[in-house]
């Protein structure tokens, strides 16, 4: 086994440069998700940091980091802070197996855009997340708080109602592509008319979209789902004992989850970077713009979901628990079950 | 020593230190936490061996959701280092007499078996495509019955759960 110093440098790169965007996006989505409350609720929203409030996310950052560091005595230490960092780390590992554009093919050779291409890219993603609640729990019962371990334990049977839904209404998506790699699934969806039918999962699958969209409200912890931080019945939440940055890592966490979750929706459903009439484009661009406008579509597609995600938040009350609970195992299950079965015999009978 | 080597025991000996701190730390919290880390070392071993199928699974199923689970329990009822209760001798003196015979047994067989070397040949047998196909072919019956037995596992989970509700009702 021989390490390929070019190879680890190329990686590097790619990693520090989607991290970096991660951050970044997922810092502005706490701007637009309080300009968004804000057109909705007829406000201004923050208007006072630099143009349109524009710097309020890094003002904010500054004073969450400038806040005094609060342990509290009765909790246990490691795994007081061990919480905030492993939702941290489980909120960007799942954007190492996101295709975020075409291999750019230069003259030195081919550049993936893809930090790994393993051919369990879904089953990666699926893994990634159900560790994500251990960030969770871990917080909410090291912090010695009753509120803290009655939303910890709810965030995590809610995450485990919901992952089990969430899928089976894969597994029918997966029956149809017939490969577990997201690489391969977004290349299936290249363009978006292939003479004969949408290419577009979204298109196959409708039922298994609304399905796994609606887990992924329950996975995301947001509303109508936002259980876990019901300030009416909980005080706050999970992260109640935390204060300063460490708060800000689970608070950061969440929208970092949000964009990256976002943009996995856009890559099995709606084509990840591909978009209609590539090909022309393709032909008519030089390799890298074409990769760059690649892109920019499928952050474009990502950022369409993520504002759909906020409307929704300022539109739908909080579901109350056992319904919530209700809808994951009563309605979710059976419908992704029947969803798959439906998909079988088509696939058995109509496509062959 | 190649990368192989180096990560090879790296993992091991992360397996086997994280699953003496399982029984060892008397903190059934940092036990359970010990448990997820073996199962991580596990799952490397599993990637090692081009298996990348059953690693993730491997942490899907029992990191994601039965060590979840083992977490929830804990935390629900507090258990403690203070509160674990105190063990009589006899229950000592039979898991110690059973842990050596469990000792005996593995020692007499690991004493005529022979230790084949690493094979560093990548084999493609635990990707998804080859599981599958041998899981629905040749061991189709075998597979089958196991999913009958999870099934009846639930139901009988479900009716022990429904029983307790109505008495309250």
């Amino acid at each position: 086994m021989q390490l390929d110093i070019a190879f680890i440098i190329e990686k590097l790169l790619l990693i520090s440069v989607i991290l970096l965007g991660s951050l970044g996006i997922a810092m502005y989505a706490t701007w637009a998700e309080r300009k968004v409350a804000a057109v909705m609720q007829d406000r201004r929203g923050p208007n006072r940091a630099g143009f349109m409030g524009l710097f309020q996310p890094l003002a904010d950052g500054l004073k969450l980091f400038f806040k005094e560091e609060i342990i509290p005595d009765r909790s246990t230490r490691f795994l007081f802070i061990l919480g905030p960092a492993l939702a941290m780390l489980t909120a960007v590992m799942t954007s190492a197996v996101v295709p975020w554009g075409p291999d750019i093919v230069t003259e030195n050779g081919v550049i993936s855009l893809q930090v790994a291409d393993i051919n369990i890219g879904i089953l990666f993603i699926f893994g990634v997340v159900s560790l994500g609640v251990y960030g969770v729990m871990l917080g909410g019962w090291a912090s010695n708080n009753k509120f803290s371990l009655l939303s910890s334990i709810r965030a995590a049977s809610q995450a485990i109602s919901y992952e089990l839904a969430m899928g089976l209404s894969l597994v029918a998506m997966l029956m149809m592509t017939g490969s577990l790699s997201l690489r391969e699934i977004v290349e299936q969806q290249h363009g978006f008319w292939d003479g004969n039918y949408f290419t577009w999962n979204f298109f196959k699958q409708p039922l298994g979209f609304f399905i796994f969209l609606t887990c992924a409200f329950a996975e995301l912890n947001r509303a109508p789902f936002d259980l876990p931080e019901c300030e009416s019945e909980l005080n706050m939440g999970y992260h109640q004992e935390y204060s300063s940055m460490k708060l800000g890592f689970y608070l950061f966490a969440e929208y970092i989850n949000l964009f990256i979750s976002s943009t996995v929706i856009a890559t099995l459903f709606f084509g990840g970077y591909n978009f209609p009439f590539m090909d022309q484009v393709a032909a008519s661009v030089s390799p890298v713009l074409f990769a760059i406008i690649c892109v920019l579509t499928l952050l474009t597609k990502a950022i369409c979901i993520i504002l759909f995600f906020m409307f929704i938040r300022w539109t739908l009350p909080r579901f109350r628990y056992d319904q919530l609970m209700r809808l994951g195992w009563r309605s979710l299950i059976p419908l992704a079950l029947v969803n798959m079965v439906i998909t079988g015999a088509v696939i058995l009978w109509v496509i062959k | 020593m190649g990368v192989y080597e180096i990560i090879f025991w790296f993992l091991t000996v992360m397996a086997l230190s994280c699953a003496l701190g399982v029984i060892l730390s008397r903190n059934p919290v940092n036990s359970v936490l010990f448990l997820i880390a073996t199962f991580f070392a596990i799952s490397g071993h599993y990637i090692l061996l081009n298996a990348q199928f059953l690693a993730i699974v491997n942490i899907i199923v029992y990191a994601g959701a039965i060590m979840v689970l083992f977490l929830f329990v804990i935390m629900l009822m507090n258990l403690n280092a203070d509160t674990e209760p105190q063990k009589n001798r006899l229950v000592q003196i039979a898991g110690a007499v059973s842990g050596g015979t469990l000792l005996l047994v593995i020692l007499a067989a690991l004493r005529t078996s022979t230790i084949t070397t690493l094979d560093q040949t990548s084999t493609d047998i635990g990707l998804i495509k080859n599981l599958g196909k041998t899981l629905f072919t040749q061991f189709v019956l075998p597979f089958e019955i196991s999913s009958v037995l999870f099934l009846s596992a639930m139901i009988g989970a479900v009716v022990i759960g429904r029983k307790e509700t109505e008495k309250e009702a």
